[in-house]
């Protein structure tokens, strides 16, 4: 077991080595000159070319890149020219929001997915199955943004419920700051009409951003519980007498386990690049709203440290999938 | 004086692929979603090729402005409303479709042409040759599409060329897996051993024995990457990093439209649904494909 965790350790150092890699020559094959980004619109040339010496943009490839890793490696990404302030700060400051929503989201996804598959199975075939399934391929082609929109013109402009974009109302007190997630500090804090307020605006943007991941976690309940279904130890357990929702929810439930685990695993990654999209319309202010208003200034910074962020992140979540697949089928331990 | 057989008819000389044929269209009428999503992709297709013809206001696509018109609600003369501009909507979401149709095709094109052969060669000779190719993959992997594309733009500068450049980069490493664990199961294959025994190349191998084999799971997938690459890029145009206005690109319309809501809601509500029809037709053929030419993983 312990080779076997320092092997996937080991792979996902390398991997990050690899983006950090990624992220190098990406900054480096941009037409546009940083030096000259950094120095302003109206720098003279002398100054562009002091920036360019005192950023290092002087020196050779290979030297940029052992500085550039080296800066990495103390927690310096750089400095984001629209914020003024360095990467690594403003990533403190917006990350525990997208962190909250896909949170949030994620939680959404697994209560309702994961009924709604079984509720499927069960019904295999039959017209409930076929609508859930087409609601589920409609989830996956629904653009998030638009669909955002759309959700925003209903709950919040015809009928007045929730609130269009923001986190917070102004005239709400934030809860004093602890994990920065408002919904845990307000709780932490006792301020129920905080947590109200911050829950009201967390939930139509949670509803986009958890669409795709709630459909294929249906998909994939829908597909295990078919097999487990029609196993022999079902049949055994049934034969026994073990009641149909027993079945169900013991036997049933315990092997759709797995394979959600590992579209949870999955689909961090790609939830954490859907705020992009989520962020702007509602206006969350996360590391998605950071990196679009980042990249329309042309700042590639920010962008380059969201980029690696959420990485790391898909990265760590997908070796705790790993291990705990490891802890919950030792069979696979060996596995290469 | 003649020795030749009578030649057979095409018919008959293809008698074995007919049947099969027959029996792939069958089986995909009977599933209605198959169906819905062929519909769905034929019309996009057609509107995609005689949009010129369709759109009532042609002009209307290339920046025309007719300032009296501005914002009119859905109506008999303008189906979809008017913009900003007073251009008609309906013609410029038709005329949209041929942006989309070229987009799609070029991303999946590259991400087929780069992907398949790098994930054949990574499964046939597996070693140290797979070893590279699938840990490069990984990492591309490791990093959601939509924030690859972003940086990778974000360092270009915006436009719709750049941001098609952009997701051909990030779309590539999907074909390699699938690939790749397709040809691994074939390459034990006895009759490739066999073409291997009679002294066949590589080269001949990977084309004749191993590619061919492989061609339903990527078709599967280039028809659902279709939709999703559609997608991505109005999302980029959608963000301001792609197709830029007045080009009539769906994610940029809506991306305008957003400063219009939500009293001119029409501005954002029919570029929207043209993508979702879009993406829907494209998932549901996709669907469609696997479950005839590729049953097997239709289960999971």
């Amino acid at each position: 077991m312990a080779l076997f965790v320092l092997r996937r350790v080991l792979l996902t150092g390398l991997m990050l080595f690899g983006l950090v890699c990624i992220t190098f020559v990406v900054s480096n094959v941009a037409p546009s000159d940083p030096a000259a980004l950094a120095a302003g619109p109206d720098a003279t040339r002398d100054m562009v070319e002091t920036i360019r010496r005192e950023y290092g943009l002087d020196r050779p490839l290979p030297e940029q890149f052992l500085r550039y890793v080296g800066g990495l490696l103390t927690g310096d990404l750089g400095r984001s020219i629209v914020t003024t302030r360095p990467v690594a700060m403003d990533l403190e400051r917006f990350f525990p929001a997208t962190l909250e929503l896909v949170l949030l989201s994620m939680t959404f996804g697994v209560l309702v997915g994961v009924p709604l598959g079984m509720f499927s199975a069960v019904l295999k075939n039959r017209t409930p199955d076929h609508a859930t399934r087409f609601v589920a391929v409609s989830l996956v082609a629904l653009p998030a943004f638009w669909f955002g929109i759309l959700l925003q013109l209903l709950f919040s402009v015809q009928l007045e419920w929730l609130p269009t974009s923001g986190r917070l109302d102004v005239a709400v007190p934030p809860p004093p700051f602890v994990t920065g997630m408002l919904l845990v500090d307000s709780l932490l804090a006792g301020q129920w009409e905080t947590f109200g307020n911050a829950l009201s605006h967390a939930i139509l943007p949670a509803l986009v951003l958890s669409f795709p991941c709630l459909a294929s976690i249906l998909r994939v309940n829908r597909a295990e519980m078919i097999e487990v279904l029609s196993s022999d130890y079902v049949t055994a357990a049934k034969a026994h007498g073990v009641s149909r929702l027993r079945v169900i929810c013991v036997h049933a439930l315990r092997n759709a386990m797995l394979p959600t685990l590992a579209i949870i695993g999955l689909r961090w990654g790609w939830m954490l690049g859907s705020t992009v999209l989520v962020e702007t319309v509602f206006d969350w202010p996360g590391i998605g709203l950071y990196a679009v208003s980042s990249a329309i200034a042309g700042d590639f910074k920010p962008v380059m440290g969201v980029t690696l962020l959420i990485g790391l992140n898909f990265m760590i979540v997908n070796l705790i999938v790993d291990l705990l697949y490891g802890v919950l089928d030792p069979r696979l331990r060996t596995a290469p | 004086m003649s020795l030749a057989l009578p030649r057979a008819s095409f018919a008959e000389r293809h008698a074995a692929s007919i049947r099969q044929l027959r029996f792939y269209a069958w089986s995909f009428g009977r599933s209605p979603s198959s169906l819905l999503g062929l519909a769905i992709v034929l019309a996009f297709l057609l509107v995609a090729a005689f949009g010129p013809w369709i759109a009532p206001y042609p002009m209307d696509a290339a920046g025309a402005m007719n300032l009296s018109n501005r914002l009119k609600p859905p109506s008999a003369a303008h189906w979809f409303g008017t913009d900003e501009m007073g251009n008609d909507l309906f013609s410029r979401v038709v005329l949209a479709t041929r942006t989309s149709l070229w987009v799609g095709l070029t991303i999946v094109g590259i991400a087929t042409v780069v992907g398949v052969p790098l994930g054949i060669a990574a499964g046939y000779f597996g070693g140290a040759v797979r070893a590279v190719i699938m840990r490069v993959t990984d990492i591309f992997l490791s990093v959601p599409g939509i924030v690859l594309a972003l940086a990778i733009v974000a360092a270009l500068g915006p436009g719709i060329l750049n941001g098609i450049i952009a997701l051909s980069i990030v779309w590539w490493p999907g074909y390699v897996r699938l690939v790749e664990a397709k040809a691994l199961a074939l390459r034990n294959e006895p009759f490739v051993e066999a073409a291997r025994a009679v002294g066949a190349g590589h080269v001949r191998i990977l084309a004749v024995h191993i590619l061919p084999n492989c061609t339903s799971p990527i078709i599967v997938k280039a028809s659902m990457d279709m939709g999703l690459a559609i997608l991505a890029a109005a999302s980029l145009g959608f963000i301001g990093l792609g197709a830029k206005p007045p080009a009539p690109e769906w994610g940029a319309m809506i991306s305008v439209a957003r400063n219009y809501m939500p009293n001119w809601w029409w501005y954002a509500v029919f570029p929207g649904f043209a993508i979702y029809l879009t993406v829907l037709g494209f998932n549901l053929f996709g669907d469609g494909l696997r479950d005839i030419l590729d049953p097997k993983s239709s289960r999971r």
